[in-house]
């Protein structure tokens, strides 16, 4: 379509495996399609050749927590540790600023900034463009492009409440980053509202008292939700100190082999049924049987991508 | 007359190309009856890198003097009387280091450094919030300013260590109570710190704070400014007095330097800047009680590029007239007693101190640069200017009203009517630094910059180690790189995502060009395009002019465009990489360091090494006419210069440019 290497006369093929092979003209080329106000054939097929088998299983990291709890400072640290154990990384920075008139100041990815010359990390801006629950539209169609082309794939949006739950719908793995000395989050995470993620990480932790203070908290809020499993990290952005930690926690939550593939199934169907949901209404889900026989026939049904999966749905639901 | 009060200082900001072409151009003014020196130094000493990094790549030499090592301070202050001059340095990141190599050519000399005299301006809070000139974090850079109050206290004890300014932030747009709180609050934040270091004895520190001068900024509405003025004397008063116990009243003296608006200067019609300049005088030196130290006047051709000798005489002679010609020196204060000035005096000093609540209610000035809120507001106040001027709500003449004129003759000089600086500058000092390395004992540089490097960890004092440094023939990016290593670099906030926008306001009945106008344009191309119109803005090299990015990227947004900002000082990779990243269809760079014709090549280049040819670039800022042909057909599709004032037109320019290109 709309960019100089003439993307239409490439062949699905040829773009999927450009983009498995990490280059960023593909890369690019391919969420500028998925950003277009009408959404191409190709371009879906490109994204459902692009879904199966990624490069590393529970590739796709989602970093969340309220508005200037630390996330980018961290999300550059992260990236940073990443590079030097070798992985490349895709980052999407969803930015909430969009405005009324569509327009969006998009300065986050200010904040994370590769070493000059580094092409092994590709940072990609998304507004968010009043999508519920934080993600933009295409957020699921643009992670898979990301985890195709990049070992790992970070997500960082603004949020406390529905947006984890969106958020978890596109990552493998769910950070919630907490402020310390900030009573809201540690009240959401007691409240219990919140429950899919997989890590809580501890801000600023150069603070000193009031990062320890949190993490204590913490871990008594967990234990009363009956999730003492939860690895509670203490980490600053700013003197790097704990990423080493937040690595090794994210490694050892990643799902993998089987869970994996499970677990990825369960996204699909997930993004499926919310995108139908959307775009049929709920009276059509209804007509099927509601959500959960959805689900059961989406999950039988195998799709080869989110694509596949709609069409299906469209099938099932008009 | 012997009442006749003495005049304020008068001053010329300057130096360009070498250090020798500087030190001619010093010991000219000074053979004129000049009295003390005011350094204008390039952007590369001023941010710390070398001339032959590839940061510097076309700034070295061209908006001051490059000092890159000990010989290049030789040669600046070359047959001047070191012991009897008053040199004042507009240096900031950079500060202890320019003082170790001032203090070292003193020492080089056989002169004692207690006798020196000047000023290092030292105000890192502005840097982040306006002039761009910062490396560290601002806690590092904190400590490193307090490094030079509490070395000069004790070694210097005739220096300026600091000098607050808020002439820098008027210039970005701030409103006399933004100007005023900002500045006081980051004065406070530095005495803090610095009483907080311990290492300045008790009853030495009403010195410290009597030390502290400021530099202000005197725009057009000049009764405002005056007021301005007598409130900033009498809040610092306060301050000095409850905050720090300072009983001697002339150690609370509010001093301070000034130097008038320049942002209010206009490309049209460039001769009534004169007007404007002799206007913004008066409002610093009509009160007695509230009089400028020391007073540095722009010139006509301000918006247009660098001033010649003779412009920048055309403005002394206008301080001349006023000190020597008029009767102003003959008569004590005209204002006390007036009930109006009063008014506006007691309105003023309520504002200011909500704004100082407020900055302390966020957490601090350390906080509120770090988090943006102070910036945020800056970009506000600068928008809001904007707009005034746009909707016809502020009148400029030439501008927005009287814009018909006969041809200027002042700018029809085969120069252009400004000072362009030899490209061959840049070259010819990266030769002399390649000599000077050459020259030098390798094992002491890497001997003082190792105990630098344990100074600046162990947190103690960097100034001795720095003077060691300066003597061993350690330079400006040696320097420089031990300090990023040590504390880490820093990307100040923008400020720009978080500015509300200016409501759309009324436009006039018959305005063509409203945000409206903008608007459509916008969705028309991101129809034609088929994805919404996509703009990265850019500031390539080390200008750290921001006002028109801010402006623009914040007026694109509200009128539909996604626009990409990551802020000043990025290389041209680096510009070209987002471009790519984010599958920009217009890259627009924001020049006002006069380097454009070296770094949009490099641009370009870079975008196109990429792939990404079909990009259009459009480039904006101080871009001398005679260049505009040489950037078109390096395929810039368009340049605006500041008289483009109208930003719903440029951006509605934008937007046609970006449909033209892209259409499916
Ligand atoms: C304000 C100002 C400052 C402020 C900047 C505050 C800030 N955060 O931006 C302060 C006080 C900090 C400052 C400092 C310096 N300044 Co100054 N500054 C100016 C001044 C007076 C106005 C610039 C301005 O902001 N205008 C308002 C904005 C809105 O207009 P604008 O940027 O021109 O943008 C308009 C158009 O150009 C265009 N545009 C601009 N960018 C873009 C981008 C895009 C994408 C588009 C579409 C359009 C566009 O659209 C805008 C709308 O009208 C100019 C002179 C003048 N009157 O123009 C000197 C001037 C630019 N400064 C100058 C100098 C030398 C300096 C210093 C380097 C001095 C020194 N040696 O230390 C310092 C260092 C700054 C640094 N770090 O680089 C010189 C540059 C000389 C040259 N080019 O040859 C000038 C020209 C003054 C002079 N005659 O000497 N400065
Ligand atoms: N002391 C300390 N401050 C930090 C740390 N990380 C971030 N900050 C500061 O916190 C503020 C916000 O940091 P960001 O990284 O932009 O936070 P964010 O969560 O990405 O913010 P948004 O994207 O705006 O929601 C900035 O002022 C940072 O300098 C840290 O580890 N320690
Ligand atoms: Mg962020």
């Amino acid at each position: 379509m709309e960019n100089a290497a003439e993307p239409q006369a490439l062949d699905i093929t040829a773009r999927a495996q450009a983009i498995r092979a990490g280059s960023r003209a593909a890369v690019a080329n391919a969420l500028a399609e998925l950003e277009a106000t009408r959404t191409r054939p190709e371009t879906r097929a490109l994204v459902d050749a692009l879904y199966p088998s990624p490069r590393q299983p529970g590739a796709v990291i989602g970093l969340t927590g309220p508005p200037g709890v630390g996330k980018s400072t961290l999300a550059s640290k992260l990236v940073a540790a990443w590079r030097s154990a070798g992985r490349t990384v895709g980052v999407m920075a969803v930015d909430p600023s969009s405005r009324g008139s569509g327009g969006a100041l998009l300065g986050d990815r200010t904040r994370i900034r590769p070493a000059a010359d580094d092409d092994g990390v590709f940072v990609r801006s998304l507004a968010a463009r009043g999508a519920l629950g934080g993600l933009s539209p295409a957020a699921f169609e643009a992670m898979v492009v990301l985890r195709a082309a990049f070992d790992m794939v970070l997500v960082e949006t603004v949020g406390v409440g529905q947006s984890e739950t969106d958020i978890a719908r596109v990552a493998d793995v769910t950070v919630v980053a907490v402020q310390p000395g900030s009573g809201d989050t540690l009240q959401f995470i007691k409240s219990g509202l919140m429950e899919s993620f997989e890590l809580l990480v501890v801000t600023k932790s150069d603070l000193g008292a009031p990062a320890r203070r949190a993490h204590k908290d913490l871990k008594v809020a967990l234990s009363l939700l009956g999730r003492s499993d939860v690895e509670v990290v203490l980490a600053s952005g700013t003197d790097g100190s704990g990423v080493e930690p937040l690595v090794a926690a994210i490694d050892a939550v990643r799902p993998a082999g089987q869970d994996a593939v499970r677990a990825r199934a369960e996204q699909l169907t997930a993004f499926a049924t919310a995108a139908a949901t959307r775009l049929f209404g709920t009276l059509a889900i209804a007509r099927v049987g509601g959500r959960r026989a959805l689900q059961a026939k989406l999950a039988a049904s195998a799709p080869a991508g989110p694509y596949d999966a709609l069409a299906r749905c469209e099938e099932w639901l008009t | 007359m012997a009442t006749r009060d003495r005049p304020w200082l008068m001053r010329t900001y300057s130096g360009h190309s070498s250090a020798a072409a500087s030190n001619a151009l010093y010991r000219e003014n000074l053979s004129r009856g000049q009295t003390g020196l005011s350094v204008a130094f390039d952007l590369p000493t001023q941010t710390g890198y070398d001339a032959d990094d590839p940061r510097s790549s076309g700034e070295v030499g061209k908006v001051g003097v490059p000092i890159s090592h000990l010989g290049d301070m030789e040669t600046l202050m070359a047959d001047i009387p070191i012991e009897r001059m008053n040199t004042s340095m507009t240096i900031n990141a950079t500060a202890p280091w320019l003082l170790a190599l001032y203090i070292a050519v003193a020492e080089k000399r056989g002169v004692d450094p207690q006798l020196l005299r000047g000023t290092t301006q030292n105000d890192l809070v502005k840097e982040f919030l306006s002039r761009g000139t910062y490396m560290l974090p601002p806690a590092a850079s904190l400590k490193l300013q307090t490094d030079v109050v509490a070395y000069t206290v004790e070694h210097l004890p005739k220096w300026n260590p600091v000098n607050i300014c808020s002439y820098h932030l008027q210039e970005a747009g701030a409103t006399p109570v933004l100007e005023v709180s900002y500045a006081l609050a980051n004065a406070m934040c530095l005495l803090d710190a610095a009483k907080a270091r311990g290492d300045v004895p008790a009853e030495a520190f009403p010195r410290v704070v009597g030390r502290v001068s400021f530099f202000v900024n005197a725009g057009i509405r000049f009764v405002e400014e005056l007021v301005k003025l007598r409130v900033m004397g009498s809040l610092w008063d306060r301050i000095c007095r409850e905050r720090y116990g300072v009983t001697d009243p002339k150690l609370r003296r509010f001093r301070y330097g000034v130097q008038v608006n320049s942002l209010g200067l206009t490309e049209p019609q460039p001769e009534n800047n004169v007007y404007r300049i002799a206007l913004e005088m008066l409002g610093v030196v009509l009160s007695k009680n509230a009089r400028a130290r020391a007073v540095q006047l722009p010139a006509w051709n301000e918006a247009l590029g660098l001033p010649r000798p003779w412009d920048q005489q055309w403005s002394l002679r206008l301080q001349q007239i006023v000190a020597h010609e008029t009767d102003l020196l003959d008569h004590g204060d005209l204002f006390d007693g007036s009930h109006e000035i009063a008014r506006l005096e007691t309105a003023l000093t309520a504002e200011v101190d909500e704004q100082l609540a407020w900055i302390e209610a966020i957490g601090g000035v350390l906080a509120a640069v770090d988090s943006g809120a102070m910036k945020a507001r800056l970009v506000e106040a600068g928008a809001a200017r904007l707009s005034r001027i746009e909707s016809g709500e502020q009148t400029v003449i030439g501008v927005n009203a009287f814009t018909e004129s006969a041809p200027s003759p002042l700018a029809q000089s085969s120069d252009g009517g400004i000072l362009t600086v030899d490209p061959a500058a840049e070259r010819e000092q990266i030769e002399r630094l390649d000599a000077f390395r050459q020259s030098r004992d390798d094992a002491r540089v890497t001997a003082t910059l190792a105990a630098l490097r344990d100074a600046a960890v162990a947190g103690a004092n960097i100034m001795p180690a720095s003077i060691a440094c300066a003597h061993a023939g350690v330079t400006t990016g040696e320097w420089g790189a031990v300090m990023r290593d040590v504390f880490g670099e820093y990307r100040a906030p923008t400020g720009v995502g978080a500015a509300v926008s200016q409501r759309a306001r009324p436009a006039p009945e018959d305005a063509v060009d409203g945000l409206d106008k903008a608007r459509a344009a916008v969705e028309r191309a991101t129809a034609a395009i088929g994805r919404r119109l996509k703009l990265v803005v850019g500031k390539p090299g080390l200008d750290g002019h921001s006002n028109g990015a801010e402006q623009i990227a914040v007026r694109a947004r509200d009128a539909g465009i996604e626009v990409v900002y990551q802020g000043i000082r990025l290389t041209p990779h680096e510009i070209a990489r987002c471009a790519e990243e984010e599958s920009a269809h217009v890259v627009g760079l924001s020049i006002l360091s006069g380097s454009h014709n070296v770094l949009v090549p490099a641009v370009m280049d870079a975008l196109r090494a990429r792939g990404l040819d079909r990009v259009v670039v459009i480039v904006g800022g101080i871009i001398p006419d005679g260049d505009r042909s040489q950037l078109e057909s390096l395929g810039v599709s368009r340049v605006f210069t500041p008289s483009d004032f109208d930003l719903n037109r440029i951006v509605t320019e934008i937007a046609e440019l970006g449909a033209a290109q892209w259409a499916e």
